[in-house]
């Protein structure tokens, strides 16, 4: 049986794309195809990735010049006829800015770049991302990004908890969600959240970065292999 | 004649403004007392190649909403100057 093909956007900026390919050809049964910002072709991908880095220079808002290239056109289209996005740090601050996901990122509470093995927590666990993990699951995932602070109005944020639409959380190495653990101020320690059709994921950890035993984690791959499982229909 | 419109972006007071305040302690570190906060924003001047003034604040307006900023954190003002 061929490969399904993963879609990997490339933005002038993006720096994990080649990571995020790497991390796909990890896997057997699917291939990554890399997507140029210029494009309209999604060249059959199945499932597509925005991956993290600083598209257009994060000039403006990280994520606010990306939102209307060609290729994110497509992808929005794509998004909305329910297809699999997902979007890993600066592809979390795109699809906030395309209005994939509801609410913003602003710039993390104490004012640092924060670089960082994160513990992280899957909340929701019944999502076409994260049903290889297990609920109680604590994992081990890097961060690296200056504007995780993740904001959104009361109403919204009750709305996404309503409709299990968090799906992660950072905690501490017990997966208790304390503020201590929170490290750039978001909003109810949200590290991830999807839309409400359950097929647009956002996270500003990194599972690319824990995704092979010598990168000290491996706890990235069970997302992937989510994801994958979904979209060839094992 | 073309317009240039003056706008400001500013994050909505309800978002903690992390450079603001790493300004704002650095001018009381100076010895500026009586200085209670600061916040930064953004200043964009576009120029609109428009001889209608109402056209020209339609696109100020639509581009301020669309792009320029981000109304779930920021708000923004302008001001049309005839060039």
């Amino acid at each position: 049986m061929a490969d399904v093909l993963v879609g990997v956007v490339v933005f002038p900026g993006s720096n994990c794309d080649h990571d995020t390919e790497y991390a796909v050809a990890s896997f057997d049964g699917v291939r990554p195809v890399m997507l140029w910002h210029n494009e309209h072709d999604l060249k059959g991908a199945r499932a597509i990735i925005l991956p993290g880095g600083f598209s257009y220079g994060d000039y403006l808002r990280a994520g606010s010049i990306a939102r209307f290239s060609p290729i994110m056109q497509e992808v929005i289209e794509f998004a909305r006829k329910g297809f699999p996005v997902l979007g890993i740090c600066n592809g979390f601050q795109v699809l906030l800015e395309s209005g994939l996901l509801e609410g913003a990122l602003s710039r993390n509470r104490d004012k640092k770049f924060l670089c960082c093995q994160t513990n992280i927590r899957p909340v929701n666990c019944a999502t076409i991302f994260t049903d290889q993990y297990k609920e109680g699951d604590v994992l081990s995932i890097p961060i690296a990004h200056g504007e995780g602070n993740y904001f959104a109005p009361s109403e919204v944020i009750e709305s996404l908890e309503e409709h299990n639409q968090i799906v992660f959380k950072y905690t501490d190495g017990e997966g208790e969600v304390t503020d201590e653990a929170n490290p750039n101020g978001s909003r109810n320690n949200i590290a991830g959240i999807m839309n409400r059709q359950g097929n647009v994921l956002g996270l500003m950890p990194h599972p690319e970065r824990a995704s092979e035993k010598l990168l000290g984690s491996l706890d990235g791959r069970p997302l992937f292999e989510s994801l994958f499982h979904h979209i060839s229909g094992v | 004649m073309p317009y240039t419109a003056k706008i400001k972006v500013t994050l909505r007071q309800s978002i903690l403004d992390v450079q603001g305040k790493a300004v704002e302690h650095a001018l009381k570190n100076l010895g500026y007392g009586t200085v209670e906060s600061a916040r930064i924003g953004k200043y964009i001047e576009v120029t609109i190649n428009e001889q209608d003034l109402l056209q020209a604040e339609r696109i100020a307006n639509e581009i301020s909403q669309k792009l320029l900023s981000n109304p779930v954190m920021e708000n923004y003002s302008f001001e049309l100057e005839h060039l």
